[in-house]
């Protein structure tokens, strides 16, 4: 469902010189496939994920998901389509902290074409296990929670792929595995296909399919 | 959930910063509402002095004090005219197609504790009207007979203020101010009139008989310098001996060469331009001049009081602008620390101009917030302050007093939330969501 063919991205640095990240000649993830990215710290994870996400626009190269070419699109096409189609788990500070934990997630359903649904938004949270804590914003949530409102809000307009960033890197080692199988859980009963960053060992020795960076990406960066 | 919802939410968030913004621009909008209300009370309290007539004749000479005299009870009293020329008026004599319906004599000079009081006929009362066509009425007692010489009405603010009651007696005082001297008549006060929010409510109105007797008793007595007043009391002995002759010889009835301050004159105005005809004749002819009230007044209020308001007006809108721009700064301030947020928001699916817009709301929102704040404060103060207003200038404005000016605040206040919103949501607008994801709040 997601296909990456020749991707090349670099960033201007202050001096002016062009700096080399992600020059990828195929990335492929199949439909409801749930896969881990590992890679040296700086290599250019995230980037790719902003780059998927159609967040970043790479500078050469297509990004392919399902039927819809996005490196294609103009940029508020990208904006919907990520709305509709993407879910996105950041490392930590996922939510905004002026809305309550309902708010987040029915927020995100304000960027698309339907209308905010307030049941799925409900039932989104008690199935992260928050159902009780819907009322409240993110400073009274432990990073955990925060953590799994983020989950349920990615989830919130049924995407077919979740981009997760280093999701339990801020969640103590009891959490994380909640939170993980949290993400796997909702992803496998929705059908949705998985790539998620991660520098733990024991989060990538789970999944079947685990791709290093360095090994798909041709740029060689860094010491 | 709305974008208005979500800059609520940035607004309550920042809920000190956002109050005191808020607060600065209801402070001036307070302030353009007062200006506004005092606006309309000085041009009601103005104007509805000269309601209710159609010119003013009185002696030749400065109109504007021939107006701040006979409507407004201001300054001294000036020149006299022979009371004959009321019957010249009245029969056609001075122009004998034009239907003179009233000329009501007003007589000036005297005073009660510090108001004036007026020599006059009772049809004052009867045949005049003020303000959009009211009919004077009497809160106690009744309007004073002709046949009753020593009889008098007084206004509300005089009532009120010498707490004189129907059936007291009050003496005049001979002359205003310094220097004046009591005469032994005593006047009845035989009604009292409701308050009426023109300059009538103080003063204090007698029948012109008593009035000329006490004239011409006083002056037999003690010497004083009061020109004005000679001419009032004693017009047969003072420098418009010609004009009384005249008048004397013109009519038949009364004290012979008795002169007024000034005649309140309606006409009947069935033919248009009728007003000024009559006062172009008076101006022409030798005894009288003849005012249009209406016109001195505007001329008066915008000459002078209207330029002050103006500039008030022009301060306080630019103290709303101010208030406009400290929105601008306590937003743009607060972008850098929601670079995150709206990346966020970006990541979620937002465009750029929904981030944009969210922003430019919140500006709105501050800004009529703080407007309608405003304007609660503004009318709140006059609510509280009206019985005030009422005292002093003795014009009625409620709460509720509002301007159809006002109603541009509305559309002024987006405009100018807009305007100073612009640079923030600009600033969202060019967000660079990856990198402001990656760095942390
Ligand atoms: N907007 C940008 N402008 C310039 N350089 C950038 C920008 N964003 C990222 N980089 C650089 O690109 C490289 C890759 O960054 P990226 O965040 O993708 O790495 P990562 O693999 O996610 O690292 P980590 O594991 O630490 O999160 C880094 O050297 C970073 O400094
Ligand atoms: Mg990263």
């Amino acid at each position: 469902m997601l296909q990456l063919k020749d991707i090349k991205k670099s960033f201007t640095q202050p001096d002016g010189t062009e700096l080399p990240i992600l020059d990828i000649a195929e990335f492929n993830v199949a439909p409801a496939e749930q896969m881990v990215l590992v890679g040296r710290s700086g290599g250019g994870k995230t980037t790719l994920l902003h780059v998927i996400a159609g967040i970043s626009r790479p500078d050469a190269g297509k990004v392919r998901i399902d039927d819809w070419e996005i490196t294609l699109f103009s940029e508020a096409e990208c904006d919907r389509f990520r709305a509709e189609r993407i879910g996105y788990v950041f490392q930590t500070f996922n939510l905004l902290p002026g809305f309550s934990a309902l708010e987040n997630v029915l927020l995100a359903m304000r960027f698309t074409r339907g209308r905010p649904d307030k049941a799925r938004a409900r039932q989104l949270l008690e199935r992260v296990g928050l159902g009780h804590r819907t009322t409240h914003k993110p400073t009274m949530l432990s990073v955990g929670e925060q953590q799994r409102v983020a989950v349920a809000r990615a989830l919130a307009n049924q995407p077919k792929l979740l981009l997760a960033d280093e999701p339990t890197a801020n969640v103590d080692s009891g959490h994380q595995q909640q939170v993980l199988d949290l993400i796997r859980q909702t992803c496998a009963e929705e059908d949705v296909a998985l790539v998620l960053v991660t520098h733990t060992p024991e989060v990538a020795g789970q999944f079947e399919r685990v791709d290093h960076l360095e090994e798909i990406n041709q740029v060689v960066t860094g010491t | 959930m709305s974008l208005w919802k979500i800059a609520w939410r940035s607004i309550q968030q920042r809920a000190l910063a956002s109050t005191l913004t808020a607060v600065s621009m209801g402070l001036g909008v307070a302030l353009v509402v007062a200006v506004l209300v005092v606006h309309t009370v000085v041009d009601r309290s103005f104007r509805r002095g000269g309601e209710g007539y159609d010119l003013i004749v009185g002696h030749k000479g400065g109109r504007l004090e021939l107006v701040l005299n006979t409507v407004y009870y201001l300054s001294q009293p000036i020149g006299n005219i022979p009371e004959s020329y009321r019957n010249d008026l009245l029969e056609g004599r001075v122009d004998p197609e034009i239907l003179v319906e009233t000329a009501i004599p007003i007589c000036m000079g005297h005073s009660y504790r510090g108001f004036r009081v007026v020599g006059t006929v009772p049809e004052l009362f009867e045949k005049l009207r003020y303000r959009d066509g009211q009919q004077y009425r009497f809160a106690q007692g009744e309007n004073f007979k002709a046949e009753n010489h020593f009889e008098g009405v007084i206004g509300a603010t005089v009532a009120r203020e010498t707490r004189l009651k129907v059936g007291d007696r009050f003496k005049a005082r001979h002359g205003v101010g310094e220097g004046a001297v009591d005469h032994a008549e005593e006047f009845t006060v035989v009604g009292i009139l409701e308050h009426t929010g023109t300059p009538n409510d103080r003063a204090l109105f007698v029948n012109m008989e008593g009035f000329f007797a006490i004239h011409s008793h006083a002056s037999d007595g003690a010497g004083h310098d009061d020109e004005a007043h000679e001419q009032a009391v004693a017009g047969d002995r003072g420098e418009h001996h010609a004009d009384d002759e005249l008048a004397h010889d013109l009519h038949d009835h009364g004290p012979p060469s008795r002169s007024v301050t000034a005649l309140l004159v309606c006409l009947d105005q069935s033919t248009p331009g009728i007003t000024w005809r009559l006062e172009r004749e008076i101006n022409d002819g030798p005894v009288a001049q003849a005012v249009v009230p209406a016109g001195v007044i505007a001329n008066l209020f915008e000459g002078i009081v209207g330029n002050v308001q103006l500039i008030l007006l022009i301060m306080a809108v630019l103290i709303v602008v101010v208030a406009g721009l400290g929105v601008m700064v306590s937003i743009y301030n607060s972008m850098s620390d929601r670079r995150h947020e709206i990346a966020v928001m970006r990541a979620l699916g937002a465009s750029r101009l929904v981030v944009m817009l969210v922003i430019l709301l919140e500006s709105i929102l501050l800004s009529l917030g703080g407007g309608l704040l405003g304007l609660l404060l503004g009318h709140g103060l006059i609510g509280a302050l009206s019985p005030l207003i009422l005292k002093h200038t003795g014009v009625a404005v409620g709460m509720l007093h509002f301007q159809t000016v006002e109603l541009l605040l509305i559309p002024g206040l987006v405009i100018l939330a807009s305007a100073v919103g612009y640079l923030p949501a600009l600033a969202a607008y060019r967000t660079d969501v990856a990198r402001s994801l990656t760095s942390t709040p």
